[in-house]
């Protein structure tokens, strides 16, 4: 077992791509699920329509801006879409649609009958050429010895966790202006907040659009790095990594889920180091093979969220008494 | 082989689309040779026999007509429909008495067609025929259903963790549970060892198996025994009571938490039995029930939540629908259909059919 090696691609991860998209994912359920207390259980659905509105339109022939703007337009229609039935209903109704939503929206982009859109179970590759066009920075690797990334992945994490940042500052503006008080006042108590005057099922419309298209967002963001997507990305898994990495970092804090996606994928990506080591090494016998790291890898995600959510709800930076314990 | 009538069965390991192959070489000699002998591209969808013909001669085989196909596709869709609808009493039961959409109910159904694949077809399991098999599993689907109830949620409940919080847990109990499936299982789907593969039997225009006949009887049994528990026993009255006003209820001298131990149980126990009904009818697979678990929300919503009978109801309604649609609609989309429905509901009726209204909103 080489712990060492664990490190090094644990620290790797956590200033991944990837973890800059589940940054972004994280961001947008803290400002549903954190600061509204609305309970959106299909996030992945945003992320999957952020990245095939934008792949499918430059595949298509749209300039890099048009795309990102189809992306962020079907993400806002979904948001309609699923918000408008089910926000007057009680929470349950929202996790139900939503998960159903992200399922079927996965489902559906690879069904043969819509191959000439999305490719299919093929999915639609080589579309972000136009975005690597405008890379600055010059070819050659960058970093310290294994901790080092290529020209071209350093452009997309620069844009990836610049994005986080500007997401984080707007959600960070919104919590503390009276909009965000209103957003935890729905939280805290909806029929008090309408009682007031508040229009309580427009705010958590706005919630929904909002945090969905920060999401939507950290989909194009991972389209755009593996210039391909397929529907096999987009499983509900992803929706509650989302969710662990929110809860790690902290509900209704403003870089609980940057700092949590961070540790996040310094944990998991670690722990697949040590685990394919010690499999290979023989530490468990005939009773576990190398391809057990990814199905063991979740299954340690689905017990820490439980755990979390009932020992720390707060997560790590989290206050309690923001964290919708007694919901 | 093909048998008397002709006909040859092959098992495929699940969906997906094969190439179908005829060797000429142990044709008899006298039936000449069929027009082709390889078919590229053969679909074969989830859970369904995919019929392939290689005529003989040229006198050509007519097509199946319009009438058949409904009458088929109604008794696919009223299999599926009510073993979703068992699945759904279930989860409708424990909403109603605890308040929770426990999301790991699809899981519930895994864990029992997995534990029935282990004493039926495991090579070093049981070898229990697969009627055995599936009540045993059925008892052991109740007996995780208790043991999640002392387990977790029980405790929870002291801990008076909020509703919101609860779906949370649930959600990371499904995906524990899903992953170790995965590892244990493995992620190949797997038959039972009996009634795999039958012969159809052809009443009037229908051809059903005799599986998916079984199935829809003891399915029918199962709600029924439901439906009277519910209506005619001490038990029953009380788990109404209970989904009615749980105060109330304790304050009338109902134990409410004897009640919620009874709801886990036979909320595991249903969700074992409609798994394992499932995994006769298609294959044993690790994620089968999440993949269930779309239609089982679709049917509680359109029932209402926390509404046993609507979930029979609508079990029966959406089964029939969606199966008969796909005569119409290209079967890939039936899926969406699903949303389709949740989302008109809710608009339209959000209690769903039988629901009680003040509970919304």
């Amino acid at each position: 077992m080489d712990l060492g090696q664990a490190f090094v691609d644990g620290a790797r991860a956590a200033v991944s791509v990837p973890a800059a998209a589940f940054a972004l994912a994280a961001v947008g359920l803290n400002l549903q699920f954190g600061y509204t207390g609305i309970l959106n259980f299909g996030q992945v659905g945003f992320l999957l329509v952020g990245a095939y509105g934008t792949a499918i339109s430059i595949d298509g022939g749209a300039p890099l801006w048009l795309g990102i703007l189809v992306g962020i337009a079907a993400a806002i229609a979904l948001g309609l879409l699923l918000g408008i039935p089910t926000l007057r209903l009680r929470a349950d109704y929202l996790a139900i649609v939503t998960i159903s939503a992200a399922e079927i929206l996965r489902i559906g982009v690879g069904t043969r009958q819509l191959e000439g859109l999305t490719g299919g179970a093929f999915g639609i590759s080589g579309f972000a050429g136009s975005f690597y066009d405008l890379n600055p920075i010059p070819p050659g690797r960058y970093g310290v010895g294994d901790w080092s990334f290529d020209h071209r992945t350093l452009w997309v994490m620069a844009i990836g966790w610049t994005c986080v940042v500007l997401a984080s500052v707007l959600v960070w503006l919104l919590a503390r202006s009276p909009y965000g008080r209103v957003l935890r006042a729905i939280r805290e108590d909806e029929d008090a907040a309408r009682s007031l005057g508040k229009n309580a099922f427009a705010v958590k419309l706005q919630s929904l659009v909002v945090g969905g298209v920060i999401g939507a967002i950290g989909g194009i963001v991972i389209a755009i790095d593996a210039q391909f997507t397929n529907a096999d990305y987009w499983k509900s898994a992803f929706t509650f990594f989302a969710y662990a990495v929110l809860i790690l970092g902290g509900v209704g804090s403003v870089f609980g889920p940057v700092i949590g996606s961070m540790l996040f994928w310094f944990i998991y990506q670690g722990l697949d180091t040590i685990l394919r080591s010690s499999i290979n090494d023989g530490y468990f016998g005939d009773a576990l093979t190398p391809t057990d790291t990814g199905p063991i890898r979740v299954a340690f995600v689905g017990l820490a969220l439980m755990a979390l959510m009932i020992f720390r709800p707060q997560g790590l930076f989290g206050n309690r008494a923001e964290s919708m314990v007694d919901g | 082989m093909s048998d008397a009538k002709g006909i040859a069965a092959v098992p495929v390991p699940g969906k997906g689309t094969y190439e179908v192959r005829l060797d000429p070489k142990t044709f008899p000699k006298k039936a000449g040779a069929p027009a082709q002998t390889v078919l590229p591209n053969v679909v074969v969808q989830e859970g369904r026999a995919k019929f392939v013909l290689f005529p003989f001669g040229d006198r050509g085989i007519a097509e199946p007509s319009a009438i058949d196909r409904i009458a088929d596709l109604a008794a696919s869709g009223l299999r599926q429909g009510l073993i979703v609808a068992v699945a759904a009493v279930g989860l409708s039961l424990v909403f109603g008495t605890t308040g929770l959409i426990n999301f790991a109910h699809g899981e519930l159904l895994t864990f029992g067609a997995i534990m029935a694949w282990y004493l039926n077809s495991s090579s070093d399991g049981f070898g229990l025929t697969l009627v055995v098999a599936g009540v045993v599993a059925v008892l052991l689907g109740g007996l995780l259903g208790l043991g999640l109830e002392f387990g977790l949620w029980r405790p929870l409940r002291r801990r008076r963790t909020g509703n919101v919080a609860l779906l949370v847990v649930s959600i990371g109990l499904a995906l524990f549970m899903r992953s170790v499936f995965q590892v244990v299982f493995g992620a190949t789907p797997k038959p039972y060892e009996q009634y795999a593969v039958q012969r159809a039997w052809h009443v009037g225009p229908l051809d059903i198996l005799p599986k998916g006949a079984a199935t829809i009887a003891i399915c029918a049994v199962i709600l029924i025994a439901v439906a009277l528990l519910l209506l005619r026993t001490r038990l029953g009255t009380a788990v109404r009571a209970v989904t009615d006003n749980p105060d109330l209820a304790e304050s009338s001298g109902i134990d409410v938490g004897r009640v919620i131990i009874a709801t886990w149980i036979a909320c595991g126990a249903l969700a074992a039995a409609s798994g394992v009904l499932l995994g006769m009818n298609q294959s044993v697979d690790f994620d089968m029930g999440f993949k269930v678990l779309l239609a089982i929300f679709a049917v509680m919503i359109l029932g209402g939540l926390g509404s046993p009978f609507g979930a029979m109801l609508a079990g029966v309604i959406l089964g029939l629908a969606f199966e008969v649609s796909t005569f119409w609609i290209p079967t890939d989309f039936k899926t969406a259909l699903y949303l389709g429905v949740m989302i008109l509901v809710l608009l339209v009726r959000p209690q769903g059919l039988l629901g009680v209204k003040e509970r919304v909103g």
